[in-house]
């Protein structure tokens, strides 16, 4: 209960400074605010094992930072940094930490899905046990690439958990506008449980996201879990120069009425929940000093890592 | 000694490859029933899991393949169809090579792609005959382009364990090679080091899978005329042996190119580059190549009109040497 309430608030908490660290200018590009959503990440990861492995999208930091990674080293991965995770090298979109079975958070929409297979079957081929989450928005459901993985994630029973984050739009154009028939009802014509989940409680997502990495470590194929959830900031940080008028002040207003921050804070006493906050500060405190005073890369190395082995 | 063709070099290549590394898989359309005879044999040897038909989604197991090598596998993919490389551009240009650099190096993407039968076959017309291996070099990904059975088994094999992405062109028009040679010769040939096909002192051409067989036929044929042409065979496009291209044009002073692109950024105009940076040329260089932006038409002399052939190599080779 706890760790959950740790995670959503870690997550919360980084993207504000983040989004303050755009605004100022350490940030260069702007970032996709996982803000609002933070309950799909938690209780996502926090069913997964050590050997287990993800990927995730454009809108990652959530994700990276419920799997574990180091806030200091995503945060210096956002401002470029040599001690970064990817070792400025990535970037926003592009945070990996293989280390922790992060295999890259994609900027294609749809793209990491079958990528995410790929690794779950390669995996159980080598008798290994892992299980792959891997994560996308509702925008990706009309990406046909993504439906193809999910055809061969059924057909080959692999152990992947399908993990759709709906959050009402894919950057401007609302679901009901793009979405023909019903999302679970795509995932459940191939042949795998869909399940609708509110994407607002971490203990829904985890509560479900248990019963699906069950099922696939026991060898019966992937899951579908459509997670339904509100982006309260933009779809990027540019949106905030931009003025963007998609979504009226009515409807952020309820949307961010169901705040998962909340939702599982007052699951904690005043007190309990006073000790994560500290300690989330100062966490984020040490992680800003050590980002900020991390070295650039050196620009003679722009073309270090095109190829393996080539440091 | 025993004759081995180009196509059962490919064969051979994956076997032994399947047979030394469990790591390494196949997978693609219609390999189990081997339709293009490349992976013929291999189903029954190693099996479902290691031969892995695949359904007709090729964006998606293009992905699949880099998700099973981030896992530590060695994939190869067999596309039995060069256009099909115009659908998994995205998967391979804008994916699969990316991974590393923007992973700062945590990871590497070991993934072949086989494509057996590139380049125009003949009666297939607009959207099975291109070849394009000048976009993946472009991109920067590794592309071979082998012209005879042992450069075909020697570089599949390095591709199949090279640690980045590799684009393996077997050309259509190579295929059908055969080659007298002890097998226990075959072995694996390093990327971007080209090859002397045949030496000669007053042009080199340079030509790349098939069209080095037509360019060692026309070098034949000009032999009988008192003309000594090189025959130059990068068989890597990317990276390219630039110092072999610079020291056979180095010692004849004339360059014509062969290529199987389009003309427009094609390889040959990539050659002509490198030659005019490095070289002081006795003519002005000259290619034969596909017309600018040629879709392969269907009829049989179409088909033969856009394709650089062995009439037109003769003349502008005589045109090279006319040239001072």
């Amino acid at each position: 209960m706890t760790d959950l309430y740790r995670t959503v608030r870690l997550i919360r908490r980084f993207e504000e400074r983040a989004i303050e660290f755009v605004r100022s200018g350490e940030i260069v590009g702007g970032i996709h605010p996982y803000i609002g959503q933070e309950a799909i990440a938690a209780g996502v990861c926090a069913a997964l094992g050590p050997d287990d492995v993800l990927t995730s999208t454009h809108r990652g930091h959530g994700h990276v930072l419920a799997r574990g990674a180091d806030p200091a080293r995503l945060l210096a991965e956002l401002m470029g940094r040599e001690t970064g995770l990817n070792k400025g090298r990535g970037g926003s979109m592009h945070a990996a930490d293989f280390a922790l079975g992060i295999l890259g958070a994609n900027a294609i929409v749809g793209a990491a899905g079958s990528i995410a297979t790929g690794a779950a079957w390669a995996a159980r081929s080598q008798g290994r046990d892992t299980v792959a989450a891997t994560f996308f928005g509702d925008g990706a459901m009309n990406e046909g690439m993504l439906l193809e993985a999910f055809n061969l994630a059924a057909l080959w029973q692999v152990p992947v958990v399908f993990v759709c984050e709906n959050n009402g739009y894919a950057t401007t154009m609302p679901v009901a506008s793009a979405i023909a028939g019903s999302i679970t009802a795509r995932a459940r014509a191939f042949g795998m449980p869909a399940f609708t989940v509110d994407g607002q409680d971490p203990e829904k997502v985890l509560e479900a996201m248990n019963t699906a990495v069950a099922r696939a470590r026991a060898g019966r194929g992937p899951t579908f879990l459509e997670c339904v959830t509100y982006r309260f900031d933009a779809h990027h940080t540019f949106e905030h120069r931009a003025r963007l008028s998609y979504r009226s002040t009515e409807e952020i207003s309820t949307g961010r009425s169901r705040c998962p921050v909340e939702i599982q804070g007052a699951r904690l006493t005043a007190a309990d929940r006073a000790a994560v906050d500290a300690e989330v500060e100062s966490l984020l405190d040490a992680a800003a000093e050590v980002a900020l005073g991390s070295a650039h890369p050196d620009p003679a190395a722009a073309l270090a890592y095109l190829y393996a082995g080539g440091a | 000694m025993p004759k081995l063709s180009y196509l059962k070099a490919l064969n051979r290549a994956l076997g032994d490859e399947l047979e030394r590394d469990p790591a390494v898989f196949l997978l693609g359309e219609d390999i189990r029933a081997a339709a293009s005879n490349v992976t013929a044999g291999l189903f029954d040897r190693f099996g479902a899991d290691r031969v892995l038909d695949t359904p007709l989604s090729e964006q998606a197991f293009t992905n699949f393949a880099t998700g099973a090598a981030l896992a530590g596998m060695r994939p190869v993919i067999e596309f039995q169809i060069p256009s099909l490389l115009f659908l998994v551009f995205e998967q391979i240009a804008n994916q699969a090579h990316k991974f590393s650099l923007m992973t700062g190096g945590q990871c590497k993407v070991p993934v072949t792609y086989v494509v057996p039968g590139s380049g125009s076959r003949t009666g297939w017309a607009g959207q099975h005959s291109d070849h394009p291996y000048a976009l993946f070099a472009h991109v920067g990904v590794k592309t071979v382009v082998p012209s005879t059975p042992a450069d075909a088994y020697g570089l599949l094999v390095t591709a199949i364990r090279d640690d980045d992405p590799v684009v393996v062109f077997a050309p259509s028009g190579a295929l059908g090679v055969r080659e007298d040679l002890d097998f226990g010769t075959l072995a694996p040939i390093p990327l971007g080091e080209g090859r002397i096909a045949r030496s000669g002192t007053d042009v080199t051409v340079v030509a790349l899978g098939h069209l080095v067989h037509d360019a060692l036929a026309v070098a034949d044929e000009l032999a009988g005329r008192g003309i000594s042409a090189e025959v130059f065979d990068p068989r890597t496009v990317y990276p390219l042996d630039v110092d072999g291209v610079v020291e056979s044009v180095g010692r004849t002073g004339r360059l014509v190119v062969v290529d199987d692109s389009n003309r427009t950024s094609g390889f040959a105009a990539e050659i002509l580059a490198v030659v005019a940076e490095r070289c002081d040329l006795a003519a002005p260089p000259r290619r034969v190549t596909r017309p600018d932006g040629a879709v392969l038409p269907f009829a049989l002399a179409l088909d033969r009109a856009v394709q650089p052939g062995r009439e037109q190599l003769v003349a502008v080779i005589n045109a090279v040497l006319e040239d001072r």
